[in-house]
């Protein structure tokens, strides 16, 4: 992690300690994570306690203290995706990429998460991916989704 | 600055604008229960236990006394029954997470809460967050913060400020209701000490 990016960023910012969150944001966005020297750097030009930054990154779900995998897999398990078969969905995700919901694989690819609801029950089951919506997924297709997503192209059976 | 007049428990109490409920009450000795206030901090509402029932115009409302504002012709009773019953069950409550807190036994007994009406599920910190409002208020240190939210929030030290702040001031160790400060400084101490270099290698 280069101290220069995280510098772009407090600057796009004008350095301001009301765009805290906003800053913090930009940098998960980039790199996936709030390094720890991100935020000492963060802490240091916006003149803002570190025990106010690790409450914000533990507050909110957006956030993450450790490192995650390129691609963020989210698998829904609200109620309507529950009925449509989400665990089996859950289960495919987990067999192919090897993680459990948390985790991150060794090869960094992958972070799976579990969600209580997106939002669009009747997409369900609805896998999100990389913030792709992929509706009425079939376990099937599931292996596909992630396989197109490292070419840059998370096409498939997507509905937006 | 104009005076306000109210009423707490039946007297009348000529109180200046701005103070709030506590501060009133206490200028006239009536004692009110509080856990998370401490006068030389921000207001700051956490705990409840202070919580009484102000009335004004005929709408009675419980609020908290150590945040709520003195306002001309309240009426103002802070041991009514059902005031009793808030704080008995928000102590039994704080009681599961800290059983042994001496504050919080001492306050059963007024209120006949029963300790171990919840099960326990020792935490210790009662989130009164005096610790963390006090390093960050008066000392500006910042070496205690919250971590996490709601059931899972906890308080934490920041490694590098404590290791360098702590150990001389340590002031908001008698603050704590509970053991829970000491306990996480201790954790924190520990976590320090490899860091630190055996003083025979200097
Ligand atoms: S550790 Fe003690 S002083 Fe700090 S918030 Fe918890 S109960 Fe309050
Ligand atoms: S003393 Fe008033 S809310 Fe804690």
């Amino acid at each position: 992690m280069e101290s220069a990016t995280i510098d772009q960023i407090i600057d796009k910012h004008r350095g301001e300690a009301s765009s805290l969150i906003q800053i913090m944001l930009d940098i998960q966005g980039e790199h996936h994570w709030l390094p720890r020297e991100a935020l000492d750097r963060v802490s240091e030009r916006l003149q803002v306690p570190m025990s106010r930054i690790k409450h914000i990154a533990t507050f909110y779900k957006a956030f993450s203290l450790v490192p995650k995998g390129r691609h963020e897999v989210h698998v829904c398990m609200g109620t309507a995706c529950h009925v449509r078969g989400a665990q089996r969905v859950l289960d495919t995700v987990q067999d192919l990429t090897g993680i459990s919901p948390g985790e991150t694989d060794p090869e960094m690819k992958f972070s799976l998460e579990t969600v209580n609801c997106l939002g669009c029950c009747a997409l369900g089951p609805v896998v999100e991916l990389d913030g792709k919506h992929h509706g009425n997924i079939d376990p099937g297709q599931i292996a596909t989704v992630l396989e197109n997503c490292e070419q840059g192209k998370s096409q498939g059976p997507t509905t937006r | 600055m104009s005076d306000v007049r109210l009423t707490i428990d039946g007297k009348e109490v000529t109180a200046s604008r701005g103070m709030t409920l506590l501060d009133a009450a206490q200028s006239v000795g009536i004692a009110i229960p509080t856990l998370c206030h401490h006068p030389q901090l921000e207001p700051y509402g956490g705990c409840r236990i202070c919580t009484v029932e102000a009335e004004q115009g005929g709408v009675t409302r419980l609020v908290a006394s150590c945040i709520y504002q003195v306002a001309p012709g309240l009426v103002v009773r802070t041991r009514t029954e059902k005031v009793n019953r808030i704080r008995k069950v928000l102590l039994e409550e704080m009681l599961a997470h800290a059983p042994e807190s001496e504050i919080l036994l001492n306050l059963a007994q007024d209120y006949a809460a029963d300790k171990d009406r919840f099960e326990k599920e020792p935490s210790f910190c009662i989130h009164c967050g005096l610790c963390v409002r006090y390093c960050a208020e008066l000392k500006q240190k910042h070496a205690v913060g919250f971590i996490d939210r709601g059931a899972q929030r906890e308080i934490h030290f920041i490694p590098e400020i404590a290791g360098q702040e702590c150990w001389d001031c340590k002031e908001c160790f008698p603050l704590c209701p509970t053991s829970a400060l000491q306990a996480a400084y201790v954790l924190t101490e520990a976590l320090l000490t490899p860091a630190k270099k055996p003083s025979c290698c200097s």
